[in-house]
């Protein structure tokens, strides 16, 4: 583990400002990721900044919707009787990740920044494009089972770790960020990149800018669910998993809105599956429909191809849950 | 006033809770030392050179020891404890290197900047049963018949009524003691401490005095406490030899030195992958004709673990044509070890899941089949069971699971969108002890003190071996005092082969017995005595095991293919039970590794790197609180004449044996789906789901 030195400022605008003047320097919220990564040696950041007690622990009622502030842990979040009630979705997401000692300290601003679990960025001994550009891809031709399916490069093939983010890029999430330059809004399904050929990048967030708030709109009509499938029962991550929100009447699919986790860079917005569902029949076979519509895509690898049936299979059982 | 039978709370249970048991790092020891290892990031090769100054000159740094500047260890026999004496590297992840430094932060910085180039040479980190070079060990653990035969297997097979031919894989597993291999070292006045993680205080003095050429009295080792070992602590492994090098180069300063998770997993012994091919030829009415396991697996180039994975399908079952054989791929891996039930854990999965197949193909209940199957003696050896119950254990479990009125047809049961199943399986462990290991009583202050060197692994030797003294010498158990852990006690055996309580209670046992012959019923402050155990000479007539009979219910989600397991529920004939409340969680705790092996388990190893790439807990995936809800554990109440004069069978590692089998036949059960490679995933029944 790298030296380094530990700033506690006294608010927000401080922490901003000497992130951003310092590119050895950053966050330090919850640490659930970070403090693995220091001693693994994948983040060697010379300063810590640390934000904990800076950002806002609120969840308040803002436009019909809620704004849950960076601070606000996750158990914290999973237990509010208003995103309960509105979002079940997102209690089941942050439930459904890792485990309660780490969701007490994990937090909603940090928690959709978590690096990739990959076995090989993991492993400073092994090549990996995102940890160091231009070394390779060790996934590729290697261990794969929780890697993408859709949306990955020649350069990665790693997956976004996060339950929450799944659950917020279907819900129509915003992103609050505080940067040197001033506070700006970013849609969440466009927090998160692909990897292209630079996959260092997880995210548009640039040096500097923090997370401060995230925002739900008013909760959409229907019913809502978040299912993740893995290989045991607690404690481990996605191999695949659904958002789903589906609004039916009189058997047909008023509105949809769907994310997957565990198959892509990031959460995984399927914009052609609802396209698919929206004005048609709440049937087994327009689910399936939807589902090869949005899989149409998927490039799996050696070691994951079960991942498409198995993303077909669950996202029908969602839907046909939720109709 | 017998205390044996009585389910008695831990000893050590109030100190282990608060937080009081002080384990192997924590010695509180003045002004450590600490120590990190540098590891080895090719396979195979020759280091060319090794740049320590960037770590020598951090500040807190006091020294980094390579192969140019160790010293030299006084037997490098045992290549992998032969730690920094030459260039060459043998598997990914050995040590090249040890940090030591003030802190353990200093120390773990330093260690990353440590650079070490190679001269590579390719690798080989693939088992397969096609490999031209497999070979036959000597011996396989710990000194059995490397191959065995009677009759003409081939010829039973051709003329059986019906066959079961199949190939079954179990994965690699690491042990994943809570506690990491850990050690604090001091040398001091020409003398070795070592409070370190052990499974045995004696057997790893033994080996440390012999790797450094000391004499053994000049090497004390203490261990009150481990935090789990499962075998991986049974011997030392080289993270024991750095900590008593780096003690040696900093006399007086007391030296920490803990590996880290990921570490672990090169570095303390792992079980070996296994390739089971099984054979069962039986006539229409379900009598074995036929019984042949073919093994291979792997070991590491510089020094061979054969583990003895055909030996339980020696004894199980009659059957008059038989046949076990191993075979073993040297590769440039890390060294293979004990890890809990070494032998009859993977090997009981391929004859047991065989066995699930046959009593399908036969139509016949698979609880039947084996009861048809079993053996009056020992099948090879020819000598009788000193106790077998395995026809109870079936039975009892049976009542017990609700087997009676079972469909046995697969697929056809679906609860909430869930495919359900049930399967059972055997277990067999063998029934050891060991000669040589010595207890001493003493009458001190109106109390009894125990003395041995043996070592509580967990398993609640503190508690127990107080029930076994306090009735030898009749006395109420709150007036006998154990002390364990440290070889300035007398020699005792290893905490292994589930022949801890038998041995150490025996000698504990003959010692109370020298004691009161020695002194009657009313001792003087101070009378000792001690005994030594011998061979017992009834194992040279006898065939000696415990039994059990494992039954598993399995859901598989219709759509998703997930598999859990709500219900695993054991039964064990397993001689006299010492204390059913110590018993009972290891009992437990062999089951849960079980189904932790069937359906979670697998060490990926990477062949293009040569290293277990998921190493460590989060992507190494052992069974949580939620993937085990309901496991029970039974017992018959079995006398054992002949075993010891205890009647005490192990049982730290029945319990894991045969789980993984009755979990792959529940699956079975609930899909159609046979997969005969462990760990049973999703993926891997997806394709059978409706």
């Amino acid at each position: 583990m790298k030296p380094f030195s530990y700033d506690a400022p006294a608010d927000v605008a401080t922490a901003v400002r000497t992130v951003a003047a310092d590119p050895s320097a950053a966050f330090l919220a919850g640490g659930t990721n970070l403090l693995d990564h220091l001693k693994l040696g994948i983040a060697r950041p010379a300063r810590l900044v640390d934000v904990t007690n800076l950002t806002s622990t609120e969840i308040t009622e803002r436009d019909g919707g809620l704004s849950i502030g960076a601070g606000v842990p996750n158990s914290d979040l999973a237990a509010d009787p208003r995103v309960r009630s509105r979002y079940p979705a997102l209690a089941e997401a942050l439930l459904a990740g890792a485990s309660g000692p780490l969701r007490n300290m994990a937090t909603t601003g940090g928690n959709p920044l978590q690096r990739t679990r990959c076995v090989y960025f993991q492993d400073v001994t092994t090549p990996c494009n995102k940890r160091t550009p231009g070394s390779g891809c060790s996934a590729i031709g290697g261990y794969t089972r929780y890697h993408a399916i859709l949306g990955a490069s020649e350069h990665c093939v790693a997956t976004h770790p996060s339950d929450l983010a799944v659950a917020l890029a279907a819900l129509d999430a915003s992103v609050r960020v505080l940067g040197p330059q001033g506070e700006r809004t970013i849609p969440f399904t466009e927090l998160h990149r692909l990897p292209g050929d630079t996959p260092q990048r997880d995210t548009v967030l640039e040096h500097g800018e923090l997370i401060t708030a995230i925002d739900l709109p008013e909760p959409p009509a229907g019913r809502q669910r978040y299912r993740k499938v893995r290989d045991r029962a607690s404690y481990a991550f996605a191999l695949v998993s659904v958002a789903a929100l589906l609004d039916v009447a009189n058997g047909t699919v008023r509105d949809a809105r769907i994310a997957f986790g565990g198959v892509a860079h990031k959460p995984w917005r399927a914009w052609q599956a609802e396209d698919v569902l929206r004005g048609a029949p709440a049937t087994d076979a327009t689910f399936r429909a939807a589902a090869g519509a949005e899989l149409a895509q998927a490039r799996p690898l050696p070691g994951n191809e079960f991942k498409v049936p198995l993303l077909t299979r669950t996202l029908v059982s969602v839907l046909r849950e939720l109709s | 006033m017998t205390a044996i039978g009585k389910p008695l709370v831990r000893r050590d249970g109030t100190r282990k809770v608060t937080g009081a048991a002080t384990y192997a790092y924590e010695t509180p020891v003045g002004a450590p030392l600490f120590c990190h290892p540098v590891q080895a990031t090719v396979a195979r090769g020759r280091i060319t050179a090794i740049h320590t100054a960037d770590a020598e000159v951090l500040d807190g740094v006091l020294d980094v020891i390579t192969f140019r500047t160790a010293e030299r260890l006084a037997s490098t026999e045992d290549r992998e404890l032969a730690v920094l004496q030459d260039r060459e590297v043998a598997f990914r992840g050995q040590v090249v290197g040890l940090v030591i430094a003030r802190t353990s932060e200093i120390a773990r910085h330093g260690a990353e900047l440590v650079f070490a180039t190679y001269a590579e040479s390719a690798h080989d980190t693939e088992l397969s049963a096609d490999r031209d070079d497999l070979y036959a060990p000597e011996k396989v653990n710990p000194a059995f018949p490397t191959d065995t035969g009677t009759g003409d297997v081939d010829a039973a097979m051709a003329s059986a009524e019906v066959a079961v031919e199949r190939t079954y894989r179990t994965a690699m597993y690491h042990n994943n003691p809570l506690e990491p291999h850990a050690t604090t070292a001091l040398w001091d006045n020409d003398s070795l401490t070592l409070w370190d993680s052990t499974q045995g205080v004696h057997p790893s003095r033994k080996t440390i005095a012999k790797v450094f050429g000391l004499p053994a009295e000049r090497v004390r080792v203490v261990c009150p406490y481990v935090g789990g070992g499962f075998g991986s602590k049974g011997l030392p492994h080289v993270n024991v030899v750095l900590a008593a090098m780096a003690a040696r180069a900093h006399p007086g300063r007391p030296v920490k030195l803990a590996l880290t998770r990921q570490q672990m997993f090169a570095l303390a012994g792992y079980r070996t992958p296994t390739i089971q091919r099984m054979r069962l030829g039986a006539t229409r009415d379900g009598s074995l004709t036929a019984l042949a396991l073919d093994v291979v697996e792997q070991t590491s180039r510089i020094k061979e673990f054969a583990e003895q994975t055909a030996v339980p399908a020696r004894m199980m079952y009659a059957a008059p044509n038989r046949r076990t054989t191993h075979r073993l791929a040297a590769l440039d891996v890390p060294v293979p070890s004990w890890m809990r039930a070494p032998g009859e854990c993977p090997g009981m999965f391929g004859p047991e899941v065989a066995m699930d197949e046959l009593a399908y193909e036969l139509g016949l209940d698979p609880i039947e089949l084996r009861v048809r199957n079993e053996p009056g003696v020992d099948p090879e050896s020819g000598r009788p069971f000193s106790s077998r119950h395995l026809v109870e254990c079936l039975r009892e479990g049976a009542r017990r699971f609700g087997w009676d009125g079972r469909d046995p047809r697969p697929g056809v049961r679906r609860e909430d969108g869930w495919l359900t199943g049930t399967g059972v399986a055997a277990s067999v462990y063998p029934s050891s002890s060991r000669a040589g290991t010595t207890a001493l009583v003493r009458f001190s202050g109106g109390r009894y003190a125990v003395e041995i060197g043996a070592a509580d692994l967990g398993t609640g030797a503190w508690t127990v071996l107080p029930q076994i003294a306090a009735d030898a010498l009749d006395v109420p158990v709150e007036e006998v005092d154990v002390a364990l852990g440290d070889t300035a006690y007398p020699v005792a055996a290893v905490a292994g082969g589930s022949m801890g309580t038998a041995t150490w209670g025996s000698a504990i046992v003959e010692a109370a017995r020298a004691f009161r012959d020695k002194f009657g019923r009313d001792p003087d402050d101070g009378d000792e005595a001690d005994a030594t155990t011998g061979d017992n000479p009834a194992r040279e007539k006898y065939a000696m095991y415990a039994f059990g009979a494992q039954f598993a219910e399995a859901r598989v989600h219709a759509d998703t293919g997930e598999i859990r397991v709500p219900r695993l529920l054991g039964v064990f004939a397993a001689g006299r039970i010492v204390n059913p409340r110590t018993a009972r969680s290891q009992f437990l705790g062999g089951m849960t590794m079980g189904l932790s092996m069937a359906l979670h388990e697998d060490s990926v190893l990477d062949p293009r790197f040569g290293h277990v790439v998921n190493h460590d807990l989060a992507e190494y995936h052992i069974a949580v609180n939620a993937d085990a809800p309901d496991v029970q554990a039974h017992w018959l109440d079995e006398e054992d004449p002949h075993v010891n004069a205890l009647g005490v069978k192990g049982i730290g590692e029945i319990g894991i044996v045969g789980t993984a089998a009755a979990v792959a036949n529940a699956v079975f059960h609930a899909t159609g789906a046979r997969i005969r490679d462990l760990p049973i995933t999703l993926d891997k029944v997806l394709p059978a789901l409706p």
